[in-house]
C-alpha cells in the first residue's frame, strides 16, 4: 500500500516537473533526465536482471539514433521512421554478440560488447555514407509534427516521459513472467538453473536482445532531441560508462534504482559542465571512476537498495507473514 | 616489395613481444585469481606517461624510465590489490568488473585532466637512430622494445615453473584454502601476482613511448588488445600470451600494411569476435 502512495507521488511530481520548475535550463535537464532514464533502465534488464554486464551498449544507442538521423538524411522521411529500423538493428547484432558469449563466463561478454562498440565507432567513422566524423543531421526546419523537431524541451519531456513508463512497464512485466523467475535463477546460481531445466543461456540472450531494442529507442530519442549525431555523441564508449554507472549507482537489478542514478548524475554533470566549461569534461569521468569504484567497493547492491534494506526488517515479516496466511489459507480447504 | 613485407613482419614480431609482455600480467591475475583486470590497458599508459615524465623532468631514457616505470606500477598494483581487488574478490560478478572498469575510468581521466588529451610523443632519437641489416632497416627503440619485452616474458615463465615463488603462487591459483593450510599465505601470493602483473605493464608501457602515440584513450585499445591476446592464448598461460602476442603483432602489422592503418584495430577486434564464436578456449588453452 504505502509503495502504491511512493510511486503516485513520483508520478505526480514527474508529470507535474516541468510546469514547476519551467526555466529552459530546467526543462532540458528534465528531459536529459528521463531520456538517460530510459537508457539505463534498458541496460538495467541485462546488466541487472541478468546479470550479463554489458559495457558496450552504446552500440545500440547508436543504432537507434543512427537510423533515425539516416531516415531523415538519406531518405527524407521523418526520424520517427527509423526507430523500427533501429530495432531490427539492434536487435539483430545483440544476437550476433550474445549468442556465442553468453555461453562463456561473464569477461568473455563485458570484453566481446566493448570490442563490438569500438569497431562500429571505428567503422562509423570511416564510413562516407554514414557521415564519417562529422555525422549525421536531422530536419533544422520542422517539416510538420512528425519530425519531432521542437525548440522547447517541454514535447520533448512528455514524449520520453511516456517512454520511460512503457520501458519500466515492460520491466516490471518482464520479472513477473516466467523470463522474470528463470533470470532470477539463473542469477543465483546459472549451473542450479540449468540443472532444474531453466534455458539459460537462450534466456539470457532474450534479455539481452530486449534491452538492445529498448536501447535504441533511447538511442533514436536523443538524436531527435539533438537533431544530429555523430560517432562521439552516438557510438563514444563514454555513453556506455553513464548508462551503466547510473543503473549500478541507483541499484543494478531494481525498477527504479536506474531513475534514482539518473536523477542523481544527469544534474551533476550538467551542473559542473556549466560551472566548469569543457575542462570540466575530463574531471567529469574521474569523478564517475571514483564513485564506480566505491559502489563496487562498499556498495555492489546501489543506493536504493541501501534505502530497501534500511526499511527491510518491517516489509520483510509483514511478507513472510502475509505469504504464511495465503499458505495456509490455500491449504484449508 | 618483399623485403618490405619481411620488414613489416619483423616490425608485428617486436610489437608483437611487447603485447606477450603486458598480456602476461593480465593472464597471470585472471588465471590466479579469476578476475579480470579491465583497467590493464590504462597501467599500460600510466607505464608510458611514467616515461614521458621521466624524459621531461629529468632528459633520461629508458635506461632509467623503464625501472622507474616498472617499480611505480608495481607499486600501484599492491595498493590496488589490497584496496580494491581483495574484497571485490569474493562479491558478485557485476562488483568485480564494475571495480577494475571504474579503476580503469579514473586513471584515464586522471591522464587526461592533467595532461591533456593531445598526443603526446618522446624524440625520435632517444634510442639511438636506426639499424640497416641486410637491406631491412629496423629502429633501435622498438628493437630494444621487442627484445627486453621477450626477455622478460621468458623470464616471467621461469619464475612462474621453476622456482618456489612460482610453486607457492601455482598452489594459490589452485586451491587458496589448502595452500594457506600448507604454511603458503595466499594474500601475499596474490599481492605479488598484481605486482608482477603491474610491472609488467609499467616495463611495456615505458618500453613503447618511445615510438607509440602517448594519449590517456590508448589504454582503451591496448585493453581489447590484451584481452583478445588472453583468449587467444588460453587464460592463465604465459607461454599462451607469447605465441597469441606474436601473431597479434604481426597480423595488426600485415593488415595496417596491406588494407589501411585505420583498419587495423578493426581486424584485430573482430578476430577476436571470431575467436568467441568459434574457439573460445583459444589457440592452445583449454576453458
Amino acid at each position: 500500500m504505502r509503495r502504491w502512495i511512493w510511486l503516485s507521488v513520483v508520478a505526480a511530481f514527474a508529470i507535474a516537473y516541468p510546469l514547476l520548475l519551467s526555466s529552459p535550463f530546467q526543462q532540458r535537464l528534465g528531459a536529459l533526465v528521463v531520456l538517460y532514464a530510459i537508457a539505463a533502465s534498458a541496460w538495467n534488464i541485462v546488466g541487472g536482471y541478468a546479470g550479463q554486464v554489458s559495457v558496450g551498449h552504446v552500440v545500440f544507442f547508436g543504432c537507434g539514433a543512427y537510423a533515425a538521423m539516416g531516415a531523415y538524411a538519406k531518405f527524407g522521411l521523418s526520424p520517427l521512421f527509423g526507430i523500427p529500423g533501429g530495432i531490427v538493428l539492434a536487435v539483430g547484432l545483440a544476437a550476433i554478440v550474445g549468442v556465442p558469449t553468453l555461453r562463456l563466463s561473464g569477461h568473455y561478454f563485458s570484453m566481446a560488447t566493448i570490442a563490438v562498440a569500438e569497431t562500429m565507432r571505428l567503422i562509423v567513422t570511416n564510413t562516407e555514407w554514414l557521415g564519417a566524423a562529422v555525422g549525421l543531421s536531422g530536419p533544422t526546419v520542422p517539416r510538420n509534427i512528425f519530425d519531432l523537431s521542437f525548440l522547447s524541451a517541454l514535447p520533448y519531456y512528455y514524449l520520453f516521459l511516456a517512454i520511460l513508463a512503457i520501458t519500466l512497464a515492460i520491466t516490471w512485466w518482464m520479472t513477473n513472467s516466467r523470463m522474470g523467475f528463470y533470470l532470477r535463477a539463473i542469477k543465483d546460481s546459472e549451473r542450479a538453473a540449468r540443472s532444474l531445466g531453466a534455458p539459460a543461456s537462450r534466456t539470457k540472450l532474450y534479455a539481452y536482445m530486449l534491452s538492445a531494442a529498448l536501447t535504441s529507442v533511447a538511442g533514436a530519442l536523443y538524436a531527435m532531441m539533438f537533431g544530429f549525431v555523430d560517432p562521439e555523441s552516438g557510438l563514444g564508449i563514454l555513453i556506455s560508462v553513464k548508462i551503466l554507472i547510473m543503473a549500478a549507482l541507483g541499484g543494478a537489478g531494481l525498477l527504479f534504482g536506474p531513475l534514482v542514478g539518473a536523477a542523481i548524475l544527469v544534474p551533476l554533470e550538467e551542473i559542473s559542465n556549466s560551472w566548469l566549461g569543457g575542462k570540466g569534461a575530463g574531471l567529469t569521468f574521474v569523478v564517475y571512476g571514483a564513485i564506480i569504484v566505491l559502489i563496487a567497493r562498499f556498495q555492489p547492491g546501489g543506493l536504493l537498495s541501501l534505502l530497501m534494506r534500511r526499511g527491510k526488517p518491517k516489509t520483510d515479516t509483514s511478507k513472510t507473514d502475509t505469504s504464511k496466511t495465503d499458505t495456509e489459507a490455500s491449504h484449508a480447504p | 616489395m618483399s623485403f618490405v613485407l619481411v620488414q613489416v613482419i619483423i616490425g608485428g614480431l617486436l610489437l608483437g613481444a611487447v603485447y606477450a609482455l603486458f598480456s602476461s600480467g593480465l593472464t597471470l591475475v585472471w588465471g590466479m585469481m579469476n578476475i579480470v583486470n579491465f583497467a590493464h590497458g590504462d597501467f599500460v599508459m600510466l607505464g608510458m606517461y611514467v616515461a614521458y615524465v621521466v624524459y621531461t623532468l629529468m632528459g633520461g631514457g629508458p635506461l632509467l624510465g623503464a625501472p622507474l616505470a616498472t617499480l611505480v606500477l608495481a607499486t600501484l598494483g599492491v595498493v590496488v590489490y589490497f584496496g580494491l581487488i581483495r574484497d571485490i574478490m569474493k562479491g558478485p560478478m557485476l562488483a568485480q568488473i564494475l571495480g577494475t572498469f571504474g579503476l580503469a575510468l579514473l586513471l584515464r581521466y586522471s591522464v587526461f585532466w592533467w595532461f591533456g588529451a593531445n598526443f603526446l610523443s618522446m624524440p625520435p632519437n632517444i634510442v639511438g637512430g636506426t639499424y640497416a641489416f641486410a637491406g631491412l632497416r629496423i629502429e633501435a627503440s622498438r628493437l630494444l622494445a621487442g627484445v627486453v619485452a621477450l626477455l622478460v616474458t621468458l623470464g616471467l615463465h621461469l619464475l612462474l615453473t621453476r622456482t618456489s615463488l612460482g610453486s607457492k603462487m601455482l598452489a594459490v591459483a589452485e586451491d587458496a584454502t589448502a595452500a594457506q593450510l600448507m604454511g603458503i599465505r595466499p594474500d601475499t601470493m596474490q599481492a605479488i601476482a598484481w605486482a608482477i602483473a603491474a610491472g609488467a605493464t609499467g616495463l611495456a608501457g615505458a618500453l613503447i613511448a618511445n615510438f607509440f602515440y602517448i594519449v590517456p584513450t590508448v589504454g582503451e585499445t591496448l585493453g581489447i588488445v590484451a584481452f583478445v591476446t588472453v583468449s587467444l592464448g588460453g587464460f592463465g598461460s604465459v607461454p599462451g600470451a607469447l605465441v597469441a602476442g606474436l601473431l597479434i603483432g604481426v597480423i595488426e602489422s600485415l593488415s595496417g600494411y596491406l588494407i589501411g592503418a585505420i583498419y587495423k584495430d578493426i581486424v584485430v577486434y573482430v578476430l577476436f569476435l571470431f575467436f568467441l564464436w568459434f574457439r573460445p578456449q583459444g589457440l592452445m588453452g583449454k576453458m
